[in-house]
């Protein structure tokens, strides 16, 4: 199988301020929110990242879509370093998450041109995509309406075409269905299927037992920035049930360190 | 590159010009409030200070002395007695009283007047009291016209020499530079103010704001360059800067012979020429540039937009500051270090252009080191946008 992402030994560390440290009830001033973190993510599969809040899915996903650096270690998406090449990295990878958000002024019609020019998009592919995506999605019927006017559900909807609009082969959700209605949570699972379903590569981390088994090939499971176990999810639900599973891994892995 | 900068300011000019209330109240409204305020508080003053012609003060007199009679025959007088002041003191006391002034000349006040010599006199001058109501414009206007009357008569009666007599003109300064010494003591501290606000309207909002609302993240996502999101918010957002601007100096420009009152007659703003006014916008496009630039980097320090403002507010009073020192002192200097001083250098620039007293290498020295500045500002802003303390600050 080809690996279309590649992440090798990835650690970050954030500095935590006064107010930070009385929160995570700690002394220490920095926290290790990746710590060595590696897997491997392959052509045509949904891989999902599981963890519990704060285990350190999102800074992962941060890094791979180079918002921000590690502070060492790399990850190589199809082959370019989010590292040294993090434009090259940019233009490969579909990112969507719910901190990224759309000007409430603009129009879903003046959203998408505007992402596809910024990622180069011929203006004849643009308007076919656009076209195909919008029907899909049923934005159409509201392409000239302002986002600020736009229910919760259509907002995340454009934000997810928008996200998609250079037709990448690497696509990577952070919470895909966090705050969605059932409706629109179904839409948006049945198009990672279908994304699947066309040869591309989905990374999504969730803490949703049930989306992981819905939809992912393989799982990684992340407990204090750390990648616990990462396997088949035929493979790790044999015995037990995903959420089982999770469970003992977490007691297992939290009660060691509160040992230590 | 050129392509996504100008994306980017076409995202913006977009987001500015869609919105009519924002073209309204950044471009429309800066120029025609300073217009229409300006134009009243001109017209306000005039008539404050002004005379009316067809006003005819009512005056009660007390002893009215011949010599003082045949001055004040605009006035509508009519003679009281001592026994009378007092109720025609309490009467002043309403500010719409049909008397205006009251007048007690002393008892043989003219054979007093000539008797007295203020070199050898031991005793008191003849004293005159006029009574008025300055709460009353009619009241004080009349005092105003009295009062001069009195002081004209008295300089008439010592007189010993006389200055500039006669229909003569003893100002050699041109028409030009009485009109440009107008405009230069205004024009340079309000241009200030005007770009300062022009820029503070849309900078804070696209740099502070997009981080507030978590659309700067949504770009940062995308292959766009952090320099070229720095160079296309710089350029674009200094274009409606530096129209907001021009609003306002239009609008200045305008009102000023209403708002100068009496020295209107002189401001004639025809003594500027083409190239003048080339000078004038290659100052104003260059120093919009500087402010919106350090502006934007300001704001990328900030988590919002609200605490954007509060971290150019002193910048806004230094420029302020800045901009009251062409009020004082002697025109443009004319050492060329003051014009590598960022926003001074402006200043100094306005301050040659409108007294018509510039040289061109200190102008072109202001435009080059103010496009320069431009250019260090929008390289820290990319280093900004590439640092995530910076962008995930919250």
């Amino acid at each position: 199988m080809e690996e279309l992402l590649k992440v090798e030994n990835l650690h970050k560390t954030f500095k935590l301020s006064a107010k930070q440290q009385k929160l995570e009830r700690t002394k220490s001033k920095v926290k290790k929110a990746v710590d060595g973190l590696s897997f491997v993510a392959y052509k045509g599969e949904i891989f999902g990242l599981l963890g519990p809040n704060g285990a350190g899915k999102t800074t992962t996903l941060r890094m791979l879509a180079t918002l921000i650096k590690p502070d060492s270690g790399d990850a190589l998406v199809d082959g370019k370093s989010i590292v040294n090449e993090a434009e090259q990295v940019r233009s490969k990878i579909g990112f969507l998450t719910s901190e990224l958000k759309l000007e409430d002024f603009f129009t879903p019609n003046f959203l998408y041109d505007f992402f596809s020019d910024l990622y180069g998009v011929a203006v004849e592919e643009r308007n076919a995509r656009k076209e195909e995506l919008f029907k899909k999605f049923g934005i159409d019927e509201f392409a000239e309406v302002k986002v600020a006017n736009l229910s919760t559900g259509m907002k995340q909807k454009v934000s997810l075409v928008v996200s998609l609009v250079h037709n990448p082969d690497i696509i990577i959700f952070d919470e895909p269905t966090n705050g969605l209605d059932v409706i629109t949570a179904k839409v948006v699972t049945d198009f990672l299927l279908d994304l699947k379903a066309q040869g591309k590569t989905v990374i999504v981390s969730t803490h949703i037992f049930s989306l992981i088994e819905k939809i992912c090939d393989r799982v990684g499971i992340i407990i204090n920035g750390k990648m616990i176990e990462c396997d088949s999810l035929e493979n790790m639900t044999k015995e037990k049930n995903l959420e089982d599973k999770f469970f003992d891994i977490y007691v297992e892995t939290v009660g060691d360190q509160n040992e230590k | 590159m050129k392509n996504n900068i100008w994306t980017i300011a076409r995202k913006e000019f977009s987001r500015f010009f869609k919105d009519k209330g924002m073209v309204f109240s950044t471009i429309l409204l800066p120029g025609l409030m300073i217009y229409v305020l300006y134009t009243f508080m001109g017209s306000g003053m005039s008539s404050m200070f002004g005379v009316d012609e067809e006003f005819i003060p009512k005056m009660s007199v007390v002893n009215m002395p011949e010599s003082i009679d045949a001055m004040v025959e605009t006035f509508d007088v009519t003679d009281v007695t001592n026994g009378q002041i007092e109720e025609i003191k309490a009467e002043l006391q309403d500010k719409n009283a049909v008397t205006n002034l009251l007048v007690v000349f002393p008892e043989n006040f003219d054979a007093d007047v000539m008797a007295y010599d203020n070199l050898t006199a031991t005793d008191a001058a003849p004293n005159v009291e006029v009574y008025y109501n300055s709460a009353s414009t009619d009241s004080s206007e009349a005092y105003q016209i009295f009062f001069t009357i009195l002081e004209q008569y008295e300089t008439v009666l010592s007189n010993k020499f006389d200055v500039n007599a006669g229909e003569a003109v003893y100002d050699m300064a041109t028409e030009e530079d009485t009109t440009g010494q107008i405009f230069a003591s205004m024009l340079p501290m309000l241009m200030m103010i005007f770009m300062f606000s022009g820029c503070m309207a849309v900078a804070p909002e696209a740099i502070a704001g997009e981080k507030e609302r978590g659309t700067m993240a949504t770009l940062l996502v995308t292959p766009l360059k952090r320099r070229e999101l720095a160079i296309g918010k710089v350029l674009s957002l200094g274009v409606i800067a530096l129209l907001s601007g021009l609003s306002s100096f239009l609008g200045t420009y305008l009102s000023l012979p209403s708002l100068m009152g009496a020295a209107s007659d002189q401001m004639d703003a025809s003594i500027y020429g083409t190239t003048d006014f080339i000078m004038l916008f290659l100052i104003i496009l260059s120093t919009v540039l500087v402010i919106i630039g350090m502006i934007c980097v300001v704001s990328a320090l900030a988590k919002s937009v609200k605490e954007a403002g509060s971290y150019i507010t002193p910048l806004m009073i230094a420029s302020m500051v800045i901009g009251i020192t062409a009020m004082f002192g002697s025109g443009a200097k004319e050492e060329i270090y003051y014009y590598f001083i960022p926003l001074y250098n402006t200043v100094q620039s306005m301050l040659g252009i409108f007294s018509l007293d510039y040289n061109v290498v200190n102008i072109v020295v202001t435009v080059v080191s103010n496009v320069v500045y431009m250019g260090i500002f929008t390289v820290v802003l990319t280093k900004m946008f590439n640092s995530e303390r910076i962008v995930y600050s919250k």
